[in-house]
């Protein structure tokens, strides 16, 4: 499978983009660029992602070591939890009005 | 297949399972992402729109970083090269969006240089004096604001993001022009002079970036119908004129329209013909300055390829040395 933007008529590879924005929180993908290592995909992941002090730490990762699902299989692929909504604490109704529950 | 995607009732035609959910995403305001199946009529109109954008961003740092060097003080140069090095963000952002598409970013470099592409007119304007910096924040960029805001809920989930970043930094970039126009209002006679024959340039061009009016513009309607667009043409312009008339008083500026008016029964500014021929001519390449905004990307991307090509030396010898170490 491979990612969006990765193609082999790029010269450079694609990198995806994750940064934290403080400390006890986690990294989120911010967007992808393009470089030709990973020393170079950090240093433009720092000014193109974090000229605001968006973030404290900065994670590149090379598109095309990301493993994804089927897109087309996502009906069934996500189809387990269905119908399994005791799996939620909202299933519980009888405990309502007992406190600390 | 592409030129619709409401079915004629009339006459059934049979849409594969794929078209009905691309369907169905945007019927419930969704989102479509890169690897979802979608018509190409889609997938093209994006790629032409994200990596105008992209060009015009890029373009865009031109007539600003004319005045880098000649920033009246050691604030406002920092402030306008934040601005510009905001401007090539941009551009990445939006060239990262159309990739998603399978638009590579060397296709569209060379289009842009060769002169294939299109890119924003009101980037063909020049940049005789320093209120130029305060009417682009405020003008240009206002309008920019205008059009891009709406563009965040755009259907194409990766452009929606970009706009959103995008968005966020435009403001300060409207602001610092505003403020620009403030100081140079408040200033000596010859300074207030300076600001208003600024704006008296820019004004225009402004109104003209949202585009022809809604009876000239052919691919509205698709755009509208996918939900690329979420406001037509005249109505983002005349959302941008109402929140401008307010502003230039305050600058105590006279917006260059002598047609302008506030029409009471519609509650709304309306103004005076905006003069498309010049839109036309400037659209066509012939305007003040397109050959020599392109000239100097030309000049840029090729000058730089030195860089690149370095690069990618250093990026595979460091590789093949990994390699050689995992090896032995």
């Amino acid at each position: 499978m491979t990612t969006p933007g990765d193609s082999a008529a790029e010269i450079w590879p694609l990198w995806e983009v994750f940064v934290r924005s403080n400390r006890g929180l986690s990294h989120v993908h911010v967007g992808s660029l393009h470089a030709p290592d990973e020393t170079l995909a950090v240093r433009n992941a720092r000014d193109l992602y974090t000229r605001r002090s968006e973030g404290v730490s900065v994670w590149v990762v090379p598109a095309a070591a990301i493993t994804t699902s089927d897109p087309d299989a996502k009906g069934a692929f996500f189809e387990s939890p269905a119908g399994k909504n005791y799996r939620h604490a909202s299933y519980y109704s009888k405990s309502e009005g007992v406190k600390h529950l | 297949m592409t030129s619709t995607i409401t079915p004629d009732m009339s006459a059934p035609v049979a849409i594969s399972v794929e078209e009905q959910q691309f369907n169905d995403l945007i019927e419930a305001d969704s989102r479509i992402e890169p690897r979802d199946w979608m018509p190409e009529g889609y997938r093209k109109s994006l790629v032409r729109q994200i990596s105008q954008h992209a060009h015009s961003e890029i373009i865009g740092m031109q007539p600003e970083s004319n005045w880098i060097t000649r920033a009246p003080s050691l604030k406002r140069k920092a402030i306008l090269m934040a601005k510009v090095q905001d401007e090539a963000g941009h551009g990445l952002y939006l060239y990262s969006a159309a990739q998603t598409l399978g638009a590579t970013r060397d296709d569209m470099t060379d289009a842009l240089i060769a002169g294939k592409a299109r890119y924003s007119s009101i980037f063909n304007y020049p940049t005789p004096s320093w209120a130029d910096m305060g009417s682009i924040g405020w003008l240009v960029d206002g309008a920019a604001i205008c059009n891009q805001v709406p563009l965040c809920r755009a259907s194409y989930g990766p452009y929606g993001r970009a706009m959103v970043r995008i968005c966020k930094e435009e403001s300060f970039h409207q602001r610092q022009g505003f403020e620009i126009l403030l100081e140079l209002m408040q200033g000596t006679d010859e300074q207030r002079q300076m600001a208003q024959d600024s704006v008296n340039r820019w004004y225009w061009p402004a109104l003209m970036m949202f585009g022809p009016p809604d009876d000239d513009s052919p691919n509205s309607a698709q755009s509208m119908a996918w939900k690329i667009k979420r406001h037509s043409n005249d109505e983002l312009r005349q959302r941008f004129v109402n929140m401008l008339v307010p502003q230039a008083a305050v600058l105590g500026v006279t917006l260059p329209d002598p047609d302008l008016h506030f029409n009471e029964e519609t509650q709304q500014w309306d103004l005076g013909e905006i003069d498309w021929t010049e839109f036309h001519e400037v659209l066509a390449g012939r305007g003040p300055n397109n050959a020599q905004r392109l000239q100097r990307r030309r000049d840029a991307h090729e000058d730089g390829a030195w860089v690149r090509e370095a690069a990618a030396a250093y990026a595979r010898k460091q590789s093949a040395r990994t390699e050689e170490m995992a090896a032995s």
